[in-house]
């Protein structure tokens, strides 16, 4: 057990590291979230409630992960160095966690900006909204990391990454916004943890056979 | 060691290995021949686990662990060391005094010098010295090696050589060469695809 | 012996009988409603929305036999009842939409949580398609379809869940609703085309399986000749 959470250790480490010294995947993400608020602002005519631009918070932190979440498994797939992972004796679920965990960290980089941003831009962030955003972190990471090795296997991945995960992640923007706007917030952080606990085991336990070829 | 009965494997429409049988002892060598495109290249992906069967049985009596693969590609992270590199999937494997187990091979390999270069400033023959270095950290018990000496120079080369002279005894082998004479002599078994 | 022998046709003959029985039923047996005509729908959508139901979990089914059981047919039966519950996803959308059209005014309605809910799910499954088509055939290809169709059916669930749960904060445009408080010969009426939305759905799988079984021992049988 605690070999399996060093391997997991061992390949997230390896993931921050390789970030570190490339540096492409979240520098773009943060030019990517910033740019969308902006342009969300152009996009919500004056009469729009504050709650509205709270909606297209939730939207900017999809697409957001989505090109994290892109970048995932490229190198894996093109060089093939994903072999090298499948071929040592570590569980294949373990490098589903470690991606998970690593992308988890892009995402929650990213938003450690856009959300001071979204509250100089729009408006404040409650205790909630923050909840919220921790809680649907979990399952777009967990959900996505599937995906996105799903996605890199076939032709056209780019193309086919946002058309698995979207229709996936509208309960975590149900959860996500119903916690940001209405009174009863912890509803909300309910559903998006039972989201995040019910994809979690299955994307878990699905990864090995996603993996093998 | 090794036993398939009617191995086959298809990719979309195409079947690229059909109706294989094979029996390889404990501390045998296969010699596997056959031009580029015959089906090399998968039999050894499916002897070293990277791809399942479609069709027929194949059985490998040593665990993952055990096994040490050397394909196409070198299977190093590009902007980590090559001592990062090592340690990573010394890790991976479990591999007993780690430290000084990859000192010894990266020394042995000649690229003690280069051990804190990222991989991506290495030249071929330095690659495939460093992706050797890694099928063989754990010790494995089986080696899978897809034409070993391509990109090697003449030092590395003979490096490797000596290493199979070395390990000939201590291991399983599977090899595919596009210079198969280089290695006759230390086959006991040959498979050749059309 | 007979029925085992052909068991596709005795099928769309099932089919067939239980739909015009159906038929007969909705026009002339079951009582009008207030709603009038428009309620007559409701005996085709709703029972295509169950059978839809019924094909992504027939789907999701045979997807654990492709990765449990490494059934060799698993994954071909699990493609085509999904692709069965597209076909009836579709039609739930379309006679959900005209049911609308005619009660309320509007070809589309956020309000009708079933009709949402398709909505996704026609998303979610289409995606199925692009996925499969993206890849070669091969043992990768059946996991990962068999991964999306058990994702597809836990979506299920929690997607409905997540529309109740929007509406607190969408207020969607309130429809004044008559519950679906069935009498007996409404309830048997309903029934019947429940049947015979289900044998249709059936017969069209087998049938679709047959054709799809026969198009890969053909594509076997010319690979055995050429290799």
């Amino acid at each position: 057990m605690s070999r399996y959470f060093a391997d997991v250790a061992v390949l997230a480490r390896k993931d921050l590291r390789l970030e570190l010294r490339a540096r492409s995947t979240v520098p773009s993400m943060l030019l990517f979230v910033i740019t969308a608020l902006v342009v969300f602002h152009f996009a919500l005519p004056a009469e729009s409630s504050e709650l509205a631009a709270k909606g297209m918070l939730w939207v900017a932190i999809v697409f957001t992960a989505l090109l994290g979440l892109g970048r995932a498994f490229v190198a894996e797939r093109e060089e093939r160095l994903i072999d090298g992972l499948l071929l040592a004796p570590c569980d294949r679920s373990a490098i589903w966690l470690a991606k998970t965990l690593s992308v988890l960290g892009f995402l929650v980089v990213a938003e450690l900006v856009a959300l001071p941003a979204f509250a100089l831009f729009f408006s404040g962030i409650d205790g909630a909204t923050v909840a919220g955003v921790a809680l649907a972190d979990l399952g777009i990471c967990a959900v996505g990391t599937v995906l996105a090795a799903m996605a890199v296997a076939g032709r056209a991945r780019e193309l086919l990454l946002p058309l698995l995960f979207l229709p996936l992640a509208i309960p975590i923007v149900v959860g996500g916004v119903g916690a940001s706007v209405t009174d009863e917030p912890a509803r909300y952080l309910g559903f998006l943890a039972l989201y995040d606990a019910v994809f979690a085991i299955i994307s878990w336990a699905s990864f090995e056979y996603v993996v093998t070829e | 060691m090794i036993q398939a009965r009617g191995l086959g494997r298809r990719f979309g429409e195409k079947r690229v290995l059909d109706g294989v049988d094979l029996d390889l002892a404990r501390g045998g060598f296969l010699l596997v021949t056959g031009p580029n495109g015959s089906g090399k290249t998968t039999l050894l992906r499916l002897i070293a686990g990277l791809l399942v069967p479609t069709a027929g049985e194949l059985r490998v009596d040593a665990p993952r662990e055990r096994v040490g693969f050397l394909g196409h590609e070198p299977l190093v992270y590009r902007e980590l060391t090559a001592l990062e590199n090592l340690d990573l999937y010394g890790r991976l494997y479990r591999v007993p005094e780690r430290r000084e187990r990859i000192g010894m091979l990266l020394e042995r390999f000649g690229l003690w010098d280069a051990r804190n270069r990222r991989a991506e400033t290495f030249s071929r023959g330095m690659l495939q010295r460093l992706a050797l270095g890694r099928a063989l950290l754990h010790d494995p018990e089986l080696l899978v090696l897809d034409e070993p000496f391509s990109a090697l120079d003449e030092g590395g080369a003979a490096l490797l050589d000596r290493e199979l002279a070395e390990l000939r005894l201590r291991a399983t082998f599977v090899v595919t060469s596009h210079d198969p004479e280089r290695v006759a002599h230390l086959a006991t078994d040959r498979l050749a695809f059309a | 012996m007979w029925l085992r022998n052909n068991q596709v046709p005795a099928l769309a003959g099932l089919a067939a009988v239980l739909l015009c029985t159906s038929i007969a039923l909705i026009f002339f047996y079951a009582p009008v409603d207030e709603d009038g005509l428009n309620q007559k729908i409701f005996y085709f959508h709703v029972p295509i929305a169950f059978t839809a139901y019924a094909c992504f979990g027939w789907g999701a089914w045979k997807g654990l036999m492709v990765l449990w059981k490494r059934k060799p047919g698993a994954d071909l039966e699990s493609y085509v009842a999904i692709h069965q519950g597209v076909i009836f996803g579709a039609l739930t959308l379309i006679t959900g939409s005209l049911w609308a059209k005619f009660r309320w005014g509007v070809w589309w309605t956020w309000s009708e949580r079933q009709l949402v809910l398709f909505l996704v799910l026609f998303l979610f499954y289409s995606a199925y398609f692009m996925l499969r088509y993206s890849l070669e055939a091969g043992p990768q290809r059946e996991n990962l379809c068999a991964v999306y169709a058990l994702f597809g059916v836990v979506l299920i669930p929690i997607s409905l869940l997540a529309i109740r749960l929007a509406e607190n904060y969408i207020h969607p445009v309130a429809f004044n609703k008559h519950g679906p408080q069935m009498a007996g010969s409404q309830f048997f009426t309903f029934l019947v085309a429940l049947a015979g939305m289900l044998a249709l759905a059936a017969a069209l799988y087998r049938v679709e399986l047959l054709g799809k079984r026969l198009d890969q021992r053909l594509r076997e049988l010319r690979e055995a000749l050429v290799g």
